[in-house]
């Protein structure tokens, strides 16, 4: 297929969430899927090469058009919307969700040391972190793990996409 | 306002091991060696800055203090000899290992922070406007009282016998809710009847009605209607 590219770059643009190669893959039927996928990294790199205002980006095991950083501020005055911005405590909270899930709550008050009721209900309200199911202990306590927003809102591929922890890896030893 | 090297403002701080953090790092010490004397020291002072600041002192501030009371008296006394028996226990090593994991998620919350967050730094197109010119008739959000009043009707409607078997195992609100939640995954939206309509019996029913109160109280979900006794939609919250 000569417009391959062409096809594939129209179906990331119009869709809302990132849009998945196998997703691709079911619309353009003939195609082979490394075809598809080695043009996908063409356009990848090509809106890199071109370094302007729109990047093409893999991101919760999909592909989406996103702005760049260095325009972001410009983006934010059309926008006229508040920062959805989390607080250094809800941060704190969803980096224990992030690194430790399946968790429950009284694990992250460990690490924590404070009470977590309002900033997990916050991530809950924000999507963020989910309800995963119940730990198989007496009180049947709830446990929570990250959503698909988690990793669209901050960029990740998956889950294995999250940076190391440093510190942690000394304590283990 | 001088209240002296030990003027403090509470917000600053994420908690108790925040603070512990801070004045480890302030003192320039040795996290592994910590001269509890010293920092327990000042931390009470700190404590009773916030106090004397009539601060709502969070009860973790006070449990900490505790601790290294403890460890401090626990450091002055001569190993008995119990102690001698697991040889060379030092009293801080569960709170310098509580430190370090905490020091750990710390950075990984800085360092998430750093990101390039959606909404933030970064921007995709965005399709909300779109979405609530679908909806003809302007939704309000409804509470408990509506989905009991709703749960009541269709629950009178399934014209079950009321003698029937229950089979508790094959059940569990646990199951129910994360089926709930993947279905409204799938499908964006669902309606309070489409939802317990899934439920053959009357113990299903109640299992699925409890699972979205749970999921109510949770925020998970919120439920909206367009006139009263209308059909009641569930989405997922946040989206």
């Amino acid at each position: 297929m000569d417009n391959l590219k062409a096809i594939i770059e129209a179906l990331i643009f119009v869709s809302d969430t990132p849009i998945t190669s196998s997703k691709i893959m079911g619309i353009l039927e003939d195609v082979k899927e490394k075809e598809i996928l080695s043009a996908i990294d063409d356009l990848v790199r090509e809106y890199e090469k071109r370094n302007e205002g729109i990047f093409l980006r893999e991101v919760a095991g999909g592909y989406q058009f996103r702005t760049g950083e260095a325009v972001g501020s410009w983006v934010h005055k059309l926008k006229n919307q508040k920062v959805a911005a989390l607080s250094p405590a809800a941060m704190e909270t969803l980096a224990v969700v992030a690194y430790r899930q399946p968790v429950m709550r009284s694990e992250i008050e460990k690490v924590r040391g404070v009470d977590i009721s309002g900033t997990l209900r916050g991530l809950l309200e924000k999507n963020l972190v989910r309800i995963v199911g119940r730990k198989d202990v007496p009180g049947r306590p709830m446990i929570y793990g990250t959503t698909r927003k988690f990793l669209e809102t901050f960029g990740l591929k998956t889950l294995s996409d999250l940076p190391t922890l440093r510190e942690f890896r000394e304590l283990e030893e | 306002m001088t209240t002296g090297a030990y003027e403090v403002k509470l917000d600053i701080f994420e908690g108790p091991l925040d603070l512990l953090l801070y004045l480890i790092r302030k003192n320039e010490v040795d996290i592994y060696d910590i001269p509890i004397a010293l920092i327990t020291r000042q931390y009470m002072k700190y404590i009773d800055e916030m106090k004397s600041l009539n601060l709502d002192l969070a009860g973790e501030y006070l449990v900490l203090a505790a601790t290294l009371t403890h460890i401090k008296s626990r450091m002055l006394l001569p190993a008995s000899e119990e102690d001698e028996e697991e040889e060379g226990v030092d009293p801080r090593e569960e709170l310098v290992k509580q430190l370090l994991e905490y020091k750990a998620f710390k950075e990984a919350a800085l360092g998430l922070d750093r990101m390039n967050i959606l909404g933030r730094d970064v921007f995709s197109r965005d399709h909300t406007g779109e979405e609530i010119e679908k909806d003809e008739q302007p939704l309000r959000e409804i509470g408990i009282f509506e989905l009991v009043e709703a749960f009541r009707r269709i629950s009178f409607d399934t014209g079950q016998k009321d003698l029937m078997e229950i089979d508790v195992e094959k059940m569990s609100l646990s199951d129910r809710i994360n089926d709930i939640v993947d279905e409204l995954e799938k499908r964006g939206e669902l309606t309070f009847t489409d939802l317990l309509g899934d439920a053959d019996n009357r113990m299903g029913l109640i299992y699925t009605f409890l699972a979205i109160l749970e999921l109510m109280k949770l925020r998970i979900i919120r439920a909206y209607q367009a006139v009263p006794y209308g059909t009641i939609r569930i989405c997922l919250a946040g989206r």
